[in-house]
């Protein structure tokens, strides 16, 4: 077998462009998702072979230019700087050329190897566009290649394409767009200092250099300042004198002057032949005919709805048979390792520890591929923007973005969600600050987790009006993550809003290739990431609630009760009547004994701890033993409640006895029922979420914000609540 | 006049952007320039953001952002 010739390219193209179809039919399977280095966005790869060529394909991000705006941009533009990719595969929107080819022209400009991948000529036929490839090719100066990414039709020829011009020439020469007398002249001025200086022309063209300080581009003038003040100031001189005349003879900006003479550029290139319409007129398109309905005043937002509201069931029905079943394999592995191993410390760190924690990570992994299958079929199918576009209005008005409403439905803005979905579901948003102040908020949302916790509590104190009080929670969940979006994006996250500009793309099927390959990204990428820190500090805060444990008097005063109780029992007969009452005890023994260890370990003594600050809510050593278990999962709560009463094993579905015992209990009023609901609705997400924070925020930073922000909100709530309630005696 | 002054299916010929910045770069990138005919589609359920044809595409802008468009009124067969 011969050796494989090497080959790299990358993949650039406006968002919509199909260049992710066209990424995944090339490399399949074979496809590796990481990050680029410091910042959040994806970084894809893969590798495919083509005769005897190995090519490497980097799939850059979507991008409609390459300034320094977003990260987007700059990682594109940086990549193909420092990584000199043999050839750039540009993919071009046949249906939308004019704009698709504003992002090309730029490529012509650096002067980088490329091929144009004219794609979905399919979609531009049936519209009547008819696009001549050699005469835009001729006309342009690379090679463009005809292609359908979907079906894979014309791909040989881009393969060909491709091989062709990485073998032609390293060398490219950029092409020269005019942008108009006086920035010509300016240009013309600046390229000699430039190219005399060496400002940064290892790296880029001077011409194109000289460009980007016209547009005042704040990456290019900081490494240029950087390597050579003196110089950098003489070109902003220039700069400052033409931006100067252009403001007082058109009013203008030296950026808008290059924006108009690139879109005059492509437009002359378009009507030397290259597009012919067979059929013109203001014929409707069937995008715009489902828009018409879809976006409709009134029938707009009930379809919404419905197709959220069909996308959540589909999630959290469809998903509970595979939770379930997963479910009962730990339970079955947990009752094995009962039986195999000897009652000690080992066990219980297998048992509540590994496979506990297995089942933490594992559980969300059938919500995690439902929920992203749903909304990549929203997504691919154009339907995601849509709802961007009718929700905007309000969620601009907390200082968010319409696309934040798909992470707070799917967070429990439908009673019931998860937030590890959720936070991972801000991906789609392309704002920087607006997706953080997403992932900050949406775990404020009621999740599937908090519901049971609610429904005991809200059962024991509020059993009169527990409809009405459930609707409560989910409104002023709503209400609480909309408003602290708000403030955080007027202090730690303010800033301009990212602009509305976007795309309402066309309508189109998904393919199931893509639904699949997004589908098992995204669940791997949760596994493989955030499983591994996930399984860890379940074991962590399994020790926390584990040790130190009891110490030899106190375990001996159990021991010996359990003994004098297990002595009598032998001596009776089995029929005798006080044999039910003797186990009944040993039981309570036990579930003292529970109560001691837990009031005993780190966090019963964190609990214990807190009692003087938690007061102020109304808080007791057993709630706040059961809050610091919250954190493994809010579920969790109820089983720790029991627990600290010495109720023994407390289930979610069977919580009756605990309900009757909160109840009793005089600590207990509806007063602090609602400071403790108000608390585990808003206080510190699970560590599950914690970590998907810190992975989608890109920093740990964050995820410790989170978890103070949240917390200290919930407690200066459930004080608030718990004062008032009790100054105006309503704790009966 | 303004491009948020357009109604619902009329048209306009954009004839100048008076915005720098980000937004600015943004509405030059998706080819808010000069010479450009621009149809105004529709609005969202509550007015805000407006739905807008332009060189073949679909796109969607907030009414604040509108207003930094200079359009003049054009035909309305286009």
């Amino acid at each position: 077998m011969t050796e494989k010739k090497k080959l790299s390219i990358a993949l650039a193209g406006n968002p919509n462009s199909g260049k992710t179809t066209l990424f995944n039919r090339l490399t399949g399977a074979r496809q590796h998702v990481g990050n680029y280095p410091g910042v959040t966005v994806e970084k894809k790869e893969g590798v495919f072979t083509y005769e005897d060529w190995e090519i490497k394909v980097t799939d850059l991000p979507g991008t409609y230019s390459l300034s320094a705006y977003s990260v987007e941009e700059l990682v594109a533009r940086d990549f193909i700087i420092n990584e000199r990719p043999d050839v750039v595969v540009d993919i071009v929107d046949a249906s939308n050329l004019e704009r698709n080819l504003y992002l090309s022209c730029q490529f012509l400009e650096l002067g980088v190897p490329m091929v144009i991948a004219l794609n979905m000529v399919d979609v531009a036929e049936s519209r009547g566009i008819e696009i001549d490839a050699d005469r835009l090719a001729s006309l342009l100066g690379v090679e463009v290649v005809p292609i359908v990414a979907r079906t894979g039709t014309g791909l040989d020829k881009l393969f060909q394409a491709i091989v062709r011009t990485a073998a032609a020439s390293k060398t490219v020469h950029p092409v020269l767009l005019r942008y108009g007398s006086d920035l010509d002249e300016a240009i013309r001025e600046m390229i000699p200092l430039i190219e005399k200086g060496n400002l940064l022309t290892d790296l880029y063209p001077a011409r194109w250099i000289a460009l980007k300080f016209l547009e005042h581009d704040e990456q290019i003038l900081a490494k240029a300042q950087e390597q050579n003040p003196e110089l950098s100031r003489q070109l902003l001189a220039i700069c400052e004198q033409v931006t100067q005349h252009l403001q007082q003879t058109m009013e203008v900006y030296p950026e808008s002057v290059i924006a108009d003479h690139r879109y005059g550029y492509i437009k002359s290139i378009l009507h030397q032949g290259v597009v012919r319409e067979k059929f013109v007129g203001d014929r409707l398109y069937t995008s715009d005919r489902i828009d018409k309905v879809v976006t409709h005043r009134v029938l707009g937002p009930l379809i919404m709805a419905g197709i959220l509201y069909g996308l959540y069931t589909f999630t959290f029905n469809f998903s509970t048979t595979l939770v379930d079943i997963l479910a009962d394999l730990f339970t079955l592995a947990s009752h094995w390792v009962d039986m195999v191993l000897a009652d000690g410390p080992l066990k219980s760190l297998i048992i509540s520890g590994v496979i506990d924690g297995m089942g933490g990570v594992l559980g969300f992994v059938p919500i995690i591929m439902f929920m992203f299958f749903g909304i990549a079929v929203l997504e691919d199918s154009g339907y995601l923007a849509r709802v961007a576009f009718m929700m905007d209005r309000i969620f601009h008005f907390f200082g968010l973005h319409g696309s934040s409403v798909m992470p707070f439905i799917v967070s429990g803005g439908i009673a019931g969600g998860c937030a590890v979905p959720g936070v991972m579901a801000t991906r789609t948003l392309r704002s920087p600050k607006e997706r953080m102040a997403t992932l900050l908020t949406v775990p404020f949302m009621n999740c599937g987790a908090k519901l049971p916790v609610l429904t005991l509590l809200i059962g024991a104190f509020f059993s009169a009006h527990q409809a009405r009080y459930m609707f409560l929670a989910t409104l002023a969940a709503w209400i609480v993550a909309l408003v602290a979006a708000k403030f955080l994006r007027m202090t730690v996250l303010r800033g301009e809003s990212t602009p509305f500009v976007m795309e309402l793309p066309p309508y189109r099927f998904p393919t199931i290739r893509g639904l699949v390959i997004h589908t098992w990204e995204r669940t791997w990428q949760y596994v493989k990431k955030a499983g591994t820190v996930i399984l860890g500090i379940s074991i962590l805060l399994w020790a926390m609630m584990t040790y130190p444990g009891l110490d030899a008097e106190q375990q001996k005063k159990f021991t010996d009760q359990r003994v004098r109780i297990e002595q009598q029992l032998h001596t009776l007969p089995d029929e005798a009547p006080a044999v039910a009452e003797l186990q009944r005890a040993l039981v309570a023994v036990h579930q003292q004994e529970s109560e001691a260890r837990l009031r005993n370990s780190l966090a019963g003594r964190i609990g214990t701890a807190l009692e003087s600050i938690s007061g102020l809510a109304g808080f007791d050593w057993r709630t706040n033993i059961a809050l610091v278990g919250g954190f493994a999962a809010k579920e969790v709560i109820i089983s720790t409640l029991g627990t600290a009463y010495s109720l023994g094993e407390v289930d979610g579905d069977e919580n009756t006895s605990l309900q009757e015992r909160l109840q009793a209990d005089p600590h207990w009023n509806p007063v602090v029922a609602l400071s403790v609901l108000a608390f585990i609705m808003f206080y510190a997400p699970c560590f599950v979420t914690i970590v998907c924070i810190a992975r989608e925020a890109g920093s740990w930073k964050w995820a410790f914000f989170s978890m103070g922000f949240n917390t200290l909100f919930a407690f200066l709530l459930s004080v608030a609540i718990y004062q008032i309630g009790m100054l105006l005696g309503l704790g009966g | 006049m303004k491009l948020r002054a357009l109604h619902k299916g009329e048209s306009g010929i954009i004839t100048a952007v008076q915005i720098r910045g980000s937004l600015g770069h943004r509405l030059r990138e998706m080819g808010f320039v000069p010479g450009t005919l621009v149809t105004v589609e529709g609005r969202a359920p509550l007015r805000d953001p407006v739905r807008l044809r332009m060189k073949g595409q679909v796109i969607t802008l907030r009414k604040g952002e509108a207003d930094h468009i200079e359009v003049q009124r054009g035909e309305n067969d286009a």
